[in-house]
């Protein structure tokens, strides 16, 4: 979708199928109307960006409650107490830290999806390269130089920065609030992206005036420098202009998140028409001492989601204070999740999936897929084998809130993902319908326990389908089936594992907006 | 407009060319925080091979540790007396350990200012941001103190020594937990980050693998930092069994020892690790991507980062071969390299003060006033991203790592105007406290720098060669020259009788006519993106 070749402003609404009473999002979905001629990215929209920096510990942020036996003794040093735990309505299974009021609050609004399980197939555990996977949104073996976030710009505002600001497009088109620049808004010439960290203070910068540069490195640069400084001064009074306009807000707690999120809303409100902000929030690498001994419901990790709930929280009333809520929704991630397993420093390694949250008045609330499975009887190696790709996050995001068109949206995530229906069917005038089959139907595979076979029956709703197989630290050691079915019903396929040692497997399918996960044991 | 980097096809040979002005200060803003006009004629002077010898060999000695400056009305150290040092008064009083870590950044703030004519403080920095420690997480001041020193006395010494050291050191069993790894709770987290950020690197190249990780967990376990803060080897939290490692190691078995030799194991480790091709050329690289550019290629690879790797290896691992031979190189003066590094948050602001030889109280006889000056610089570069001692993660600065922009990190629509806040601050007012004014000295500036300052040309060509790496348009010297130091008139002599009228009488008035063109030309020149490079 090239800027020249949309309509603007043409957002008709379909009444959207409305599905109720069924708890279990893992709804519908998939083949809907092709919002062909509604497609468009200059709608109002704004997406805001929470980046939770050092791999935030999934297991004690959403708590399977189903499981707490195992749970428990996966990790007895700092596991939350039973009767803490925070309960989410319609979904019993499901819980919150008990730091985290206000996302539980949220939640029971109908404003925030929890989304669980998230990663990708071969998990990375270092810190810098898995927070360039989620950034760039590459497989884990793919080094990309760009982020998605740039490539969904670079797609939709082709040839910035040249001729930008313009008439239509007055406002920088991602805003990093800090002093750092993010790989998620790199395209695929120039960042995308514009790092500032007080709207209401600016510097005339020296014009740089248009002389040549050398053919060195050195003018390379120069270049670079020059383009920094001119975009600066040309946003600097737009930026100003609206963070002046808005005079009052509500209290916000006083936490680095909460006055990034404060400024967010300030511009958001001002009147910028910046498309994405990203903060973000350190301090989640937490190898040792994660909990108080005495009450583990308190400590580091406690403070850290308290913070993140108590800012999230206080920006959702904002926007809804000043009006905009409507137009805005939230996302946090974090570069992994945790060992199931905790360490004896009363920490958590390095691990696989974790939970993601999306938040604001427009999400469709909820719990999306299933507790992940912990193992009675859990080893240090263990993780969270992936549910859901976080690239299927991405791609619903900017289907369903940016409505970007299918086309533009493998040129954006580089392949085809599946869609889940995160956010309101209304926001880009999707139909919804009902699933062809419930989970359990899916994926059978029997004999389970298995010795050297076993028969994996699955069934899809057509489409692309994926079926892997994943070993206990998360990564995915087989492809079983990668096709794509032009018939919806049942197929199967027969597992040999005389390669694999005995324990525990876990199947995973993706079909649609389906992703589920299957344990397997071999003896 | 050139679209993307380039890399140059010389080699590792020795440069040949001319030993000019600025290949000189070429070499001097690399290896020291910017170099000076005096510094630059010495060098110059020396030739490139006695340069590079004087720069390698640090004579001066190490600088003497940070003081008690930090008492306030409420808190106050008792260990230790005012105006004498911390660092041998280990203390597990938080309040106090956070005032020390303050009072070392601000000493390292002084000290780099007033650093050694020699590499020695940059390649501290540059291990300081290998190794990638927070301060703030090591919380022990004197641990912080301990660390940094380390590196400084091994920054030009053997690698293996160091690795040796910084595994046991205090510091990083506390940073990244070793002092918790224990046979039944192992914690990966330095064997993790010492294969992939101190060792063998992680390229997509590098397959050793989760398990290596473990194994690695394993050998480290038993290291403790005992009551009176020393690390020590607890063989009862050894893990005594075998470590077998992937097909990346060649399988290495590093078989488990009890008692103390169980320490042994740590450096059996340590030996293995370096046996990969790949440690010698991560190392390499980094050096390559600190002091030369960013952008490493095929053919970077092949005549530069190979041929390094192979001198490193040779000499044992030592790191003063591997600068020679890189500093000498004709690679190195390659045009294509002249000024082509944006400046670090540490160069802009140390690199200011000293081309312009501003002057701090004493920090040793005036140390309460010096180091409050010190701070407001500590303040500056965490303003611009570079929190002394606290870099983001264990990673360190991304500038130095983050594919594809490098040191273009430095530099965004917040960065930039603070920068150019900065320069300007410290030419209109500087800071003062008890009427002691730190500030840029223009008129002793311009006469300690320029062969002729009454003559505007040859002032703003001095100026532009000091302060300036790329090629400006001689236009825009012209301009400069006609619209600040001249207001507009066409000849040359206002000025020159400008100048030459405060030398005979340095009255307020004669003071205030050429000052307040001086700061306008300064300002502007500071204020080009061209300053941002170097």
């Amino acid at each position: 979708m090239k800027r020249s070749t949309f309509l603007r402003n043409s957002l008709a609404v379909l009444t959207p199928t409305v599905i109720s009473g069924n708890p279990i999002h893992v709804l519908n979905n998939h083949s809907m109307v092709e919002p062909d001629v509604l497609a468009n990215v200059n709608n109002d929209r704004v997406l805001v960006i929470i980046q939770l920096n050092g791999g935030n510990d999934g297991l004690n942020t959403v708590l399977p409650i189903n499981q707490y036996g195992a749970y428990y003794n996966a990790r007895t040093n700092i596991a939350i107490p039973e009767k803490k735990i925070l309960g989410l309505n319609g979904f019993d299974a499901t819980g919150l830290h008990p730091s985290m009021t206000a996302m539980q609050k949220l939640f029971n609004n109908g404003q925030l999806d929890i989304i669980q399980a998230v990663g990708y197939p071969q998990p990375n555990f270092s810190h810098f390269r898995a927070t360039d996977i989620w950034m760039s949104g590459s497989d884990s073996t793919q080094y990309l130089n760009t982020g998605w976030v740039g490539r969904f710009l670079d797609n939709n505002y082709p040839g910035f920065p040249d001729n930008y600001p313009n008439e239509v497009d007055t406002d920088p088109l991602a805003i990093q609030i800090g002093s750092i620049t993010s790989l998620t808004c790199q395209g695929p010439i120039v960042n995308m992206g514009m790092s500032i960290s007080d709207p209401s203070a600016f510097y005339n910068l020296f014009d740089a005036s248009e002389q040549a540069v050398p053919n060195t490195n050195a003018g390379y640069e120069l270049s670079f420098i020059r383009r920094i400084s001119k975009q600066t001064n040309k946003y600097a009074t737009r930026i100003k202009a609206a963070s002046d306009a808005v005079k009052q807000q509500v209290t916000y707690p006083n936490t680095s998140l909460a006055n990034q999120l404060k400024i967010v809303s300030r511009l958001i409100k001002g009147g910028l028409k910046t498309k994405i902000y990203l903060v973000n929030y350190g301090g989640f690498d937490t190898h040792a001492a994660q909990a108080v001994t005495t009450d583990t419901s308190t400590g580091t990790h406690a403070n850290l989601l308290g913070a993140v709930s108590e800012a999230i929280g206080a920006f959702q009333n904002d926007i809804k204070n000043q009006e905009i809520e409507d137009r805005v929704i939230g996302m946090t991630y974090s570069e992994f999740g945790r060992r199931i397993k905790s360490n004896a420093s009363g920490g958590t390694d390095h691990g696989a999936a974790a939970p993601l949250f999306l938040f604001g008045k427009n999400v469709r609330g909820g719990v999306f897929g299933e507790n992940p499975t912990i193992p009675n009887n859990a080893t240090v190696g263990d993780n969270v084998p992936y549910q859901h790709d976080f690239r299927t996050i991405y791609n619903s995001i900017l289907k369903n809130w940016f409505c970007v068109k299918d086309v533009d949206n493998q040129e954006i995530m580089l392949k085809q993902f599946p869609t889940l229906n995160l956010i309101n069917a209304s926001a880009c005038a999707v139909e919804m319908k009902n699933p062809v089959f419930e989970k359990n139907a899916m994926i059978v595979a029997y004999p389970n326990p298995f010795s050297n076979l076993s028969r994996i029956e699955f069934k899809t709703e057509g489409g692309h389908t994926l079926v892997q197989l994943l070993d206990t630290s998360g990564t995915v050691i087989k492809l079983l089936v990668d096709a794509t079915y032009s018939y919806a019903g049942m197929n199967s396929v027969t597992l040999i594992a005389s390669d694999l040692k005995p324990g525990v497997y876990y199947i995973r399918i993706q079909n649609g907006i389906h992703q589920y996960v299957k344990t397997i044991i071999k003896i | 407009m050139p679209l993307s980097p380039q890399s140059s096809s010389k080699g590792l040979e020795t440069y040949q060319g001319p030993w000019t002005k600025q290949t000189t200060t070429h070499l001097l803003n690399r290896v020291l925080f910017g170099a000076k006009q005096a510094e630059i004629q010495e060098f110059l002077a020396k030739g490139l091979n006695a340069s590079v010898t004087a720069l390698l060999n640090p004579t001066d000695p190490i600088p003497s540790p940070p003081l008690n400056e930090y008492n306030t009305a409420t808190v106050i150290d008792p260990a230790v007396a005012p105006g004498t040092t911390w660092v041998n008064q280990p203390t597990n009083d938080g309040t106090i350990n956070g005032l020390r870590r303050n009072s070392y950044k601000k000493w390292l703030t002084g000290v780099m200012i007033h650093q050694d004519i020699s590499i020695r403080e940059k390649m501290t920095l540059f291990w300081g941001n290998h190794f990638g420690t927070e301060a703030d997480t090591i919380s022990f001041a004197n641990y912080v103190y301990q660390h940094h020193d380390t590196l400084r006395k091994n920054a030009l010494g053997n690698y293996k020594t160091m690795i040796k050291a910084v595994t046991i050191d205090p510091g990083m069993l506390r940073y990244l937990n070793g002092y918790l790894n224990s046979a039944t709770a192992p914690d990966e987290n330095y064997g993790r980050e010492l294969q992939e950020l101190y060792t063998v690197g992680k390229d997509n190249t590098v397959q050793y693998s989760e398990s290596d990780v473990k194994a690695a967990a394993r050998v480290l376990t038993g290291w403790r930092i005992n009551a009176s803060f020393n690390s020590y080897f607890d063989a009862t939290r050894h893990d005594t069994g075998s470590k077998q490692f992937s097909s990346y190691y060649n399988n290495k078995v590093i078989t488990g020892k009890s008692g103390a030799a169980g320490a042994g194991e740590t450096d059996e480790l340590i030996d293995m690790l370096f046996a990969k091709e790949d440690m010698a050329k991560y190392i390499c690289r980094r050096i390559y991507r600190w002091f030369v550019f960013y952008y490493i290629d095929e053919t970077v690879e092949k005549n530069i980062i190979t041929p390094l790797a192979t001198i490193f290896k040779n000499n044992n691992f030592e790191i003063k071969p591997v600068l020679t031979a890189l500093f000498n190189s004709a690679h190195f003066y390659d045009p294509l390299y002249i000024g082509c590094q944006i400046k670090s948050p540490i160069d802009h602001v140390i690199g200011t003060l000293r081309k312009t030889n501003v002057i701090f109280p004493n920090a040793i006889t005036d140390y309460a006033d010096a180091y409050t000056h010190f701070n407001n610089m500590v303040g500056q570069l965490t303003n611009f991203g570079q929190n002394l001692v606290d870099p983001p993660n264990v990673a360190g600065w991304p500038a130095y790592y983050q594919s594809p922009e490098y040191g273009e990190l430095w530099i965004n629509a917040d960065t930039l105007p603070k920068r150019n806040k900065f320069t300007d601050l410290m030419i209109e007012t500087g800071y003062t406290r008890n009427g002691k004014r730190v500030i840029i000295d223009l008129i002793s500036f311009s006469k300690s720098i320029s062969s002729s300052p009454s003559n505007p040309n040859q002032l703003i060509q001095d100026l532009f060669d000091l302060l300036i790496s790329t090629e400006v348009d001689q236009t825009i010297k012209d301009n400069l020259k006609r619209q600040i130091l001249l207001s507009g008139q066409t000849s040359d002599y206002y000025w020159t009788e400008a100048w030459n009228s405060y030398q005979s009488n340095q009255s307020t008035a004669n003071f205030n006519l050429v000052n307040t063109r001086l700061k306008a030309l300064v300002k502007y020149i500071m204020n080009l993106p061209d300053y941002q490079l170097s």
